[in-house]
């Protein structure tokens, strides 16, 4: 009853899996493409590229995204690069091996047919985006350059200097834009998603608000997808963007879609530090620094020497001491959980000894100024204008940050929820990733999700519902959704309490920060679940959010967005407390080897708990989807 | 520190608008500019007052989203810096700053310091992007493309269309913008093939938008968080003259 | 037929080709006027000689005509482009500190253009509807006497003021519409804007200390 076995896994050999898929799923006539009508939350790389692809396919896209344009959605910000095993470096690299890269990089905690599709797709999805005209680095004699990234030992990652997400996403919207230019795609953006209809079961359409008239309106479809990304900005300070929510996703859960591992956040290791209370975002530095650059702290706790002042006896590069192999590109979570013990041991550096220092002086004496500026120019630069630190001359001060949901919406191999017709790809779902995610790999799967899985999928669902006349907008479910969407913003506002929305989130932030980040126990767990339902209380009495609901709100904005958030923690906190293990970004005190690494349990927990609502927050409902391994056996998953 | 804020508050279109004086005590000289506005915004809200709208997102400076004029200059007094960029210790205690909106007949003002500026996407999608579907795409290093190729063709694609050139053009023009867009796929064997078409509907849809002319003052590049290079005007200009005596429709 | 191109790249054009033939006829102008410089007896004749011949050549006239037409679309460009830079800015800023990003003269070139305007249409009044319409006494050769019409006028200081203040206004209307003209007709190589930069600075210091010469000089030697 509690276990969920239909994951529409096709059959065959791991290999085959996704070719014998394509082989067999069900078509749609051109001619009765331009009947269907999809929705598409989230103009993101997996939004976009998403939402491009089937409008060029012949079906009537329409494309949401709460930003004042396509272009602006968090993709645009991932610096590092993008993963594919084309092996143009002859060093040993092909599919498998990337597949083994990622399922052993997630802690054996993925499904295993997902993340063997990704490594299969990313071949196409660079030839995509040259044929898009993406300018990625080159040989001179012309031929695409790689580079290394944490985790692995070949070079397969694709970069566009330190702005990969920003010429991936130019890519995607400027084919979305391609389709709105000939009527495929009609673009709604300045509009939140605020609530999923459905209709008989399905997912019939969307009540959206738009941002800049306050109204509310519903849209109708065949079908909805939502791309609408991670939620790490539940943590307040994370490495997001300001408007990065949670809320498509939790509404759509709240209507029945299943919440897979929300937990699983991964904290990036090279962030720049928090630096006061004010703070409103911790920027990430890209992780291919750590290609050049060395990791270390003081030896002695407390040392306040400027870092030039440290002879190199005293200083402890404790990632290559303690990974020698992979050194300072031990994956993510290795690195940030050793930098926080670091800090917790009172070596941090930095004002607030909250930070580690990421050195760039061998690289900078082995290369020249001038090849580390053509590699990182413009991440030095930020770092300069951020911090007024010009880190050509001393290491930069670096920090963990909240950054990527490797959780989200419970998907099937077709990547739909457990809401007939309501699909989510890219980092709203769940799946590719496992317990961790590997350095450019979100670019990848974003990407993939959109251009090459959802296509045939989408079309493999809709081609049973050819008969279904688009539903009609006057439907009673779109009434009754549509009066909760105006009870609800009026609550906001007759609150009249004393404390922002901002306030609330910052409070939760912290507390998931300290208990449900890094490190968990189950104490620290129970005590976060307690205060959380206090805040949440609190927010319900004492929110002030000042205007009105038909108008430019941007506080009304907040106050939805984090309401949401009140009720995810709690379901962070239930799944972080219920798996007894610690693997990948989830790290439980209670589960360690003696040398303080990750222990995982996989009799009890080689599952993925995938969360029903039952109309009780504090009472999810668990159901587990075994996770099979036909092709790799679990190891311990070392970087020695 | 004590800083006094001069905020332009409009309510809609329609609004004449005027400026709002305010104080703020304790600024943090660490702060970024967005964290100032978010401090003052905290302080109107908890009595009851409406926020400062103000656009902005990654606050990181790619997204493109944040855009307002500072003490007259888009952007604030860092050149090459988005707002969110922008730290409060370039100012001194005791500093009046004047924020206002961009101001453009093309970017609409759509609350405070919010413009809308759908018309940028609107140049994009008139032609500025490479004409291949999903799954045309040949193997990526069949076409080569050399180092310098590459970088050129980046150097004009890293725009984050934040729009501060044309609030810091005299003229109010698009063009920095729309070349930028037209250098980056004419530069790239990929995009070359549809550069006379593309350029000569992106330059139509930029008149039609409401942009003016560019009249190479060089004011944008300056002001241009990316430091897009006002060569690439030129090189729009090239590619439309080109199209224009040389394209057979 | 002019108000129908409403494409404004196309408008520049015009006006950097325009602009562009304009500033080759300062040359040619500037080559015959330092005649002016030459010793008073021999100066007479050849500029009243050259003068002449001028006046008579049909091709010279074909040329002067193109002058003409150049002149009057270069205005009304510049008018036309004006009330399009108005319309596109919409409301203008309270407080703006634009300036600080580019040359004062690349943003005044309107200002600049309408004193070289104002300086040419008193230019024509006064040498060429004198010299085409109305009466002059001729020289030992038979030639229309333009050189004692122009040392006469400059040997009055307003008006040598006015005709410097002119020229300085041309230098940098020059000073930016050089390089700007090539930019505008798309030459954007980097290496080649950078010799046009250099050059247009060198064109535009040329010809206004050219001209500006001419009346100081017929002044100072012209003084009792």
């Amino acid at each position: 009853m509690n276990t969920i076995t239909n994951t529409k896994v096709p059959k065959g050999p791991l290999a085959e899996k996704w070719s014998n898929y394509k082989a067999s799923a069900k078509l749609v006539s051109p001619n009765n493409r331009k009947k269907f009508e999809v929705i598409v939350v989230g103009t993101g790389l997996a939004g976009a590229s998403a939402a491009a692809s089937l409008a060029e396919m012949g079906y009537n896209v329409k494309s949401f995204c709460f930003q004042d344009s396509a272009r602006r959605a968090h993709s645009v910000a991932a610096q590092g690069g993008v993963n594919a095993a084309k092996n143009y470096k002859n060093d040993g690299d092909n599919i498998y091996r990337m597949f083994y890269d990622t399922i052993k990089g997630g802690d054996f905690r993925s499904r295993e047919a997902n993340t063997y599709r990704l490594a299969e797709c990313s071949v196409n999805l660079i030839d995509q985006a040259v044929a898009q005209g993406v300018p990625f680095g080159r040989e001179y004699g012309g031929y695409l350059r790689n580079r290394s990234f944490g985790g692995v030992q070949v070079s397969r990652t694709f970069y566009a200097r330190g702005q990969t997400g920003q010429q991936l996403l130019l890519g995607s919207y400027q084919a979305l834009l391609r389709q709105q230019n000939k009527g495929k795609v009609k673009l709604y953006s300045r509009h939140e998603m605020l609530d999923l209809v459905l209709i008989d079961g399905k997912a019939r359409g969307i009540i959206a608000r738009n941002l800049d008239t306050g109204e509310i309106e519903r849209h109708a479809a065949h079908t909805v997808v939502l791309a609408t990304g991670g939620f790490g900005k539940i943590y307040y300070l994370s490495t997001l963007a300001m408007g990065c929510n949670a809320s498509a996703i939790w509404r759509a859960h709240k209507k029945g879609a299943y919440m897979a591992n929300p937990s699983w956040t991964q904290i990036h290791p090279t962030c720049l530090p928090q630096s006061g209370e004010y703070q409103s975002k911790l920027t990430l530095m890209s992780e291919s620094l750590r290609n050049d650059g060395r990791i270390w702290v003081p030896r002695a706790k407390n040392d306040t020497r400027a870092p030039g002042e440290i002879p190199e006896e005293e200083r402890d590069y404790y990632l290559e001491r303690k990974y020698p192999s992979f050194g300072n590109l031990a994956p993510r979570d290795i690195a940030s959980r050793a930098a926080k013990e670091q800090i917790d041991l009172g070596k941090g550096i930095g004002p607030l000894k909250n930070a580690v220092y990421l050195d760039f002086s061998k690289a900078l004496n082995e290369y020249g100024k001038d090849v580390i500026a053509e590699r990182y120019g413009n991440l030095f630069t930020m770092y300069q204008k951020i911090t007024g630190t010009d880190a050509y001359r001393e290491p930069m001060k670096i920090s963990p940050a909240a950054h990527f949901s490797m959780g989200g919406l419970w998907v099937d191999y077709e990547l739909m929820t457990s809401i007939p017709g309501l699909f989510a790809i890219g980092e709203a779902n769940f799946s590719d990733h496992g317990a961790n995610r590997l350095g450019a790999n979100s670019l990848l799967q974003a990407c993939v999700d959109g251009y090459f899985v959802l296509p045939y999928t989408l079309q493999n669902y809709l081609a049973n519902e050819t008969e279904v006349p688009k539903p009609e907008t006057d439907h009673p479910a779109f009434t009754e959704a549509e009066k909760n969407i105006h009870k609800q913003m009026q609550n906001f506002l007759n609150c009249k309490g004393k404390r922002t929305a901002e306030d609330f989130h910052k409070i939760l932030g912290r507390e998931l920060y300290d208990k449900c980040g890094l490190l968990r126990t189950k104490k620290g767990l129970e005590e976060a679940i307690q205060n959380i339902r206090r805040i949440r209380n609190e927010f319900k009495e004492d929110l002030m959010v000042p205007g009105n609901a038909n108008e430019v709100n941007s506080e009304l904005e907040k106050a939805g967005r984090v309401a949401d958030y009140m009720e995810l923690a709690e379901l962070m906190c239930i799944d972080a407390l219920q798996r007894e293990e610690s693997c990948g970004a989830h790290f439980r005190a209670e589960h360690q080897t003696e040398e303080g690494e990750a222990k995982r349990d996989d009799e009890k927990f080689c599952y993925s708990a995938a969360w029903e609502w039952t109309g009780n927050i504090s009472a999810p409902n668990l159901k587990k989807e075994p996770l099979v391994f036909s092709t790799v056996t679990p190891t311990i998953r070392s970087y020695k | 520190m004590k800083i006094i804020l001069k905020v332009w508050r409009q309510k809609n279109q329609q609004d004449k608008g005027r400026f709002c004086e305010y104080i703020l005590e304790n600024v943090n000289r660490d702060m970024s500019f967005l964290e100032m506005l978010d401090m003052l915004n905290n302080q109107l809200v908890k009595e009851g007052n409406p926020a400062v709208e103000f656009d902005h997102d990654c606050r990181e400076g790619i997204c493109g989203q944040c855009g307002i004029m500072i003490n007259g200059i888009a952007h604030g007094p860092l050149k090459n810096t988005t707002t969110c960029q922008l730290h409060m210790r370039e100012f001194k205690d005791g500093d009046t700053i004047y924020v206002e909106p961009f101001k453009a007949n093309a970017f609409p003002v759509v609350r405070d310091l919010k413009v809308d500026r759908s018309s940028l996407d609107n140049i994009i999608a008139s032609g500025g992007y490479v004409s291949v579907d999903t799954g045309q795409a040949p193997e990526a290093n069949s076409i080569p493309i050399t180092h310098q190729e590459a970088e050129d063709a980046f150097d004009a694609a890293a725009c984050i269309g934040c729009g501060a050139c044309v609030a810091s053009c005299k003229n109010s023009s698009a063009a920095l913008f729309t070349g930028a867009k037209i250098t980056h796929l004419a530069r790239l064997p990929q995009g070359e093939k549809e550069s006379a078409t593309r350029t000569l509907t992106m330059v139509d849809k930029m008149e039609e938008e409401g942009f003016g002319h560019c009249s190479n003052t060089e004011a944008c590049q300056v002001e241009c968080p990316e430091n897009i290079s006002v060569l690439n005007i030129a090189r729009m200009n090239y590619e439309y003259n080109r199209a224009k005596l040389l394209f057979k429709k | 037929m002019i108000w129908f191109i409403k494409n404004s790249v196309t408008r520049k054009n015009l006006m950097a080709l325009t602009g562009l033939f304009l500033s080759f006829f300062l040359i040619v102008h500037l080559a015959g006027n330092l005649q002016l410089l030459l010793p008073e007896a021999q100066a007479r004749l050849q500029y009243n000689s050259y003068s002449q011949f001028l006046g008579g050549n049909p091709i010279v006239l074909i040329i002067s005509f193109v002058l003409y037409a150049c002149i009057i679309l270069h205005t009304i460009d510049a008018i036309y482009l004006g009330i399009k830079r108005k319309k596109a800015n919409g409301v203008s800023y309270s407080k703006d500190m634009r300036g600080r990003a580019s040359t004062w003269y690349s943003r005044h070139m309107m200002a600049l253009g309408i004193i070289v305007f104002v300086f040419l249409i008193i230019h024509f009044k006064d040498y060429w509807y004198i010299y085409k319409f109305g009466s002059l006494p001729l020289d030992e050769n038979g030639n229309k006497d333009l050189y004692t019409l122009v040392i006469v006028s400059f040997e009055q200081l307003w008006y040598v003021i006015i005709y410097i203040i002119a020229i300085v206004a041309l230098g940098y209307h020059l000073l930016h519409g050089v390089f700007s003209a090539h930019r505008t007709i798309g030459l954007y190589h980097p290496v080649y804007n950078s010799i046009i930069k250099v050059l247009g600075v060198i064109f535009a210091l040329v010809i206004s200390i050219g001209y500006i010469i001419i009346p100081i000089f017929i002044y100072i030697n012209h003084q009792v």
